[in-house]
């Protein structure tokens, strides 16, 4: 009972990883009908930043703030300089240049980093946390909170605040929104901004546990893009609850079923599955095309 | 169809001329640079083959693959495999290896008929993340030699002709290099090439008009993979080496890359993409480890910008503009 | 008195299609005015060069200043709102929402609120469905609702695009009259694109009438209302 309670607890942690990142990516579908490629690879750059200003000596929480704020302008400045171009380029021009940001800040990181793994630091303690009679990883129990607090935060923002308001104004109905005055050039690079910052998050959370490498993304993007799927690609609530359902089955099944080397093939499995079978997913809305 | 008038008979001659030269050219070239550029240029051609099957798919059918290097592998892996356990003679293996891709192919279009554009470069992106550790699957050990993977014999040239094993799988992979891209080109210049550029441009008018978009963006995708599972075969036999880990994503992003700066839709185009996948690394690589992806990503983005139509395109946009000033002049002077 | 809203040889395109061959109209502070004119005059796409949603050409004064080339969100912020053809409503976000993005651009936060209380006075049902989400409204409450969110913006003129359109008789007496005494309480303009003449010619002062992106005619409303040709064509007595 309890490796199975472990298990499930740890699928919660990894999967509010994946909820992170996954609502970056429905983030920025809503606004945009794109799906970030660099969305991992941006993330993982950002954790590098946080391990650069924590290696020359800055506190981590201080660090971890600036480098969320370090990630925010980045992801404004990729959308204002990179994306805004091709934003009505066809599917595969805009594909192509998502790939080649991925691209670019994989091998950014390898060229100033090298491929050598790092020790990235958790700021929760190492001691395991006795609750009820079961041991649980402080740092699993920081992260899943981090996420949660993070998820709040934006929930909040979002619903209660004017500016979260035009956002979502913007990103359904561009057109009305220039209507009543919203910049919606400028919503969508708030947005991304935004995606980028969650990134950073997610990154600085797992990097303690796969340790810091060029690479440590990938399968993490996957299993989001899995989770966003799962949920709803557009979808913000069916983005996170894919997360986590995605973190536990992951854990799950890599502990009982198939074993922890096919986990990949399970998010594949997944991602092809739900596009076949329900490709709006859990929550998602079901697009009519019209000829 | 008018009758060739001696103007236009006289323009074909010159471009006969020029490709049987060049063809020549390329026979002599193993004579003329060493071993290990011998064996660069079957890579380049090999290169060729995968990215011409990729182009089928994604250039001319508008299917867009991140996944392609799973088949590449499928291809490798077969052809290894073969030779590695059975015994089966190289040559042998390139067809199979078509026929097991073909089929894997058209199995996976069938699901992807309902995914479009970003759905489907999602799909297939997963596919070419997760190829490696399917490769690495414990239960598959036995066949694919697990993370060591398969080590395979270099084929001696048949016949006791006078050239080196590197000569004669040079010629070899040529040989079925001409072979595939003659194919291609009858198939895409007739009414196949046609229906597949109508499906990628205008899916729903195709379909009123008569088109199966079903059968052919399956066979497409059966095509394109047989294509690219040739190519990996060719290359197994010519690196005498497959591996899981040789096969990830990044693999499938070349290609990608490939037929970008070589030119969509464009046949050539997969022979610039080819020169450019090859030799861009290997110059890079001189600078940094990580120096050859950041070029491709620059290159990448910057061709969406400023050359979509890629190298290929922008050959025939100035060769259209050279023969419209010649044009000019005859009329002027005629 | 300039007019407010003086408009020169307006030339629109949508891309290769040219829509408006020089479009010459005037509107004055505090006046209603119609466009009128068949589907495919070209009557919505003069609304939306005002508010540079097309390609123009030609000269558009507001307030004296020139406003062609401008970006829309920037004319808005001008005191010109327009409620778009189909509505342009915010479907997914409640009906409060969508009222609220209306007054996206004012910084009068008190004020805010006090037009909050004067919208839900001129359309009680609005009120009743502050919280619904606004895609499950009816016609004429979306109708409504678009018109109370450019109203939010406390705007110098309001741009008005087929207010009739699918709705019924009562419902659109019901909003014309609301719109007239908006007109004449807080002496908003208003700009009115209709195809139904007859409602339009009631509310408005004056009326221009477009044919294939040109204006055919001019003048008061009651002068358009007597001529023959516009009786016979639009009128159908």
């Amino acid at each position: 009972m309890d490796a199975f309670l472990n298990q499930v607890f740890a699928g919660l942690a990894t999967g509010g990883i994946y909820a992170s990142v996954a609502l970056a990516l429905v983030m920025i579908y809503q606004a945009t009908h794109l799906v970030n490629f660099a969305q991992g690879e941006i993330a993982m750059f950002s954790t590098y930043i946080a391990w650069t200003l924590i290696d020359a000596g800055m506190p981590y929480w201080p660090a971890f703030f600036l480098t969320v704020a370090i990630a925010f302008v980045l992801g404004v400045l990729i959308e204002r300089i990179i994306v805004r171009p091709v934003e009505q380029a066809p599917v595969l021009s805009v594909v192509v240049v998502f790939i080649g940001l991925l691209v670019i800040f994989n091998s950014l990181a390898g060229w100033i980093y090298t491929y050598t793994i790092k020790v990235f630091p958790s700021p929760f303690p190492k001691e395991p946390v006795h609750l009820g009679g079961h041991f649980f990883s402080a740092h699993q129990i920081g992260a899943v909170g981090v996420t949660l607090v993070v998820l709040a935060l934006l929930y909040a923002f979002f619903r209660f605040t004017p500016l979260g308001l035009a956002m979502r104004a913007a990103a359904q109905n561009p057109e009305s929104s220039r209507l009543v005055g919203i910049r919606v050039g400028w919503m969508l690079a708030l947005g991304w901004g935004l995606a980028a910052a969650i990134g950073a998050i997610a990154g600085m959370m797992v990097a303690p546990t796969v340790y810091l490498d060029p690479n440590m993304m990938a399968g993490i993007l996957l299993y989001a893009f899995a989770a966003a799927l799962l949920g709803g690609i557009d979808s913000p609530g069916g983005a996170v609850l894919g997360g986590f359902i995605v973190g536990v089955l992951e854990n799950l099944l890599g502990a009982y079923v198939i074993g922890n080397e096919l986990k990949l093939a399970f998010a594949l499995v997944l991602i092809i599955g739900v596009l076949v079978i329900r490709p709006s997913g859990l929550f998602g809305k079901i697009h009519v095309t019209r000829v | 169809m008018m009758p060739a008038s001696p103007a236009t008979a006289k323009s074909n001659k010159p471009r006969v001329i020029a490709f049987a030269a060049l063809l020549l050219a390329v026979c002599a070239l193993p004579f003329l640079v060493s071993n290990y550029h011998t064996f660069q240029l079957t890579l380049v051609l090999v290169y060729a083959i995968a990215l011409l099957g990729l182009n089928i798919l994604t250039g001319y059918n508008g299917q867009i693959s991140l996944g392609h290097g799973a088949f590449y592998a499928i291809g490798a892996y077969v052809a290894a495999i073969l030779m590695d356990k059975f015994g089966v003679p190289y040559w042998l293996t390139v067809p199979v290896a078509g026929v097991v891709c073909l089929a894997a192919g058209f199995l996976f279009g069938l699901p992807a008929l309902r995914l479009e554009g970003l759905y489907l470069a999602l799909a297939t992106f997963a596919l070419g993340v997760s190829m490696p550790q399917l490769l690495k699957d414990r239960h598959l050990e036995y066949w694919t030699g697990g993370v060591q993977g398969i080590v395979i014999m270099k084929p001696d040239p048949p016949f006791g002709l006078p050239i080196n094993q590197d000569q004669w799988l040079y010629y070899f992979t040529l040989a079925v290099m001409l072979v595939m891209f003659l194919l291609g080109w009858n198939l895409l210049r007739g009414r196949v090439g046609r229906s597949l550029i109508a499906i990628r441009d205008q899916p729903i008018a195709a379909e009123a008009m008569g088109v199966n978009n079903a059968l052919y963006k399956s066979l497409a995708f059966g095509v394109s993979a047989m294509y690219t599972g040739v190519a990996g075969a060719l290359g197994a036999i010519a690196v005498q080496f497959v591996a899981p880990d040789s096969f990830n994503i990044f693999l499938s992003i070349t290609f990608l890359v490939g037929i970008v700066i070589g030119g969509l839709a464009s046949i050539p185009g997969a022979i610039y993409g080819a020169i450019f996948i090859q030799f861009v690394p290997n110059i890079a690589d001189q600078i940094s480890k990580a120096a050859p992806w950041a070029i491709y990503g620059v290159f990448m983005i910057g061709f969406m910008y400023v050359m979509p139509v890629g190298v290929a395109g922008a050959i025939r946009m100035a060769l259209a503009r050279i023969r419209r000033k010649a044009g000019g002049i005859e009329q002027h002077s005629g | 008195m300039a007019a407010l809203l003086q408009v020169s040889n307006l030339h629109a395109a949508y891309g290769p299609t040219r829509v408006l061959h020089g479009i010459d109209f005037a509107l004055e502070e505090g006046s209603i005015t119609a466009l009128l004119g068949a589907n495919g005059a070209g009557k919505t796409t003069t609304l939306r060069a005002l508010c540079s949603m097309v390609q123009t050409s030609g000269e558009i004064r507001f307030g004296g200043a020139r406003i062609d080339g401008r970006a829309t969100e920037d004319i808005v912020r001008l005191g010109i709102a327009h409620v778009p053809d189909g509505r342009g409503t915010f479907v997914n976000l409640s009906t409060e929402e969508n009222l609220r993005l209306g007054a996206y651009v004012r910084k009068d936060k008190r004020a805010v609120e006090q037009d909050f209380e004067r919208i839900y006075a001129y359309f009680p049902r609005l009120k009743e469905r502050r919280h619904q989400q606004a895609g499950t409204l009816s016609g004429g409450e979306q109708q409504m609702l678009a018109v109370s969110r450019a109203l939010m913006l406390r705007p110098r003129l309001l741009l008005l695009d087929e207010p009739s359109f699918g709705l019924a008789p009562l419902i659109v007496r019901e909003i014309f009259d609301i719109m007239r005494a908006i007109n004449q309480s807080e002496k908003v303009s208003i700009l009115l694109v209709e195809q139904n003449a007859a409602m339009a010619l009631d509310l408005a002062d004056h009326a221009y009438l477009i044919e294939t992106g040109r204006v055919v005619l001019s003048g008061s409303a009651h002068e358009i209302k007597q001529n023959d040709a516009v009786r016979r064509s639009y009128l159908g007595y």
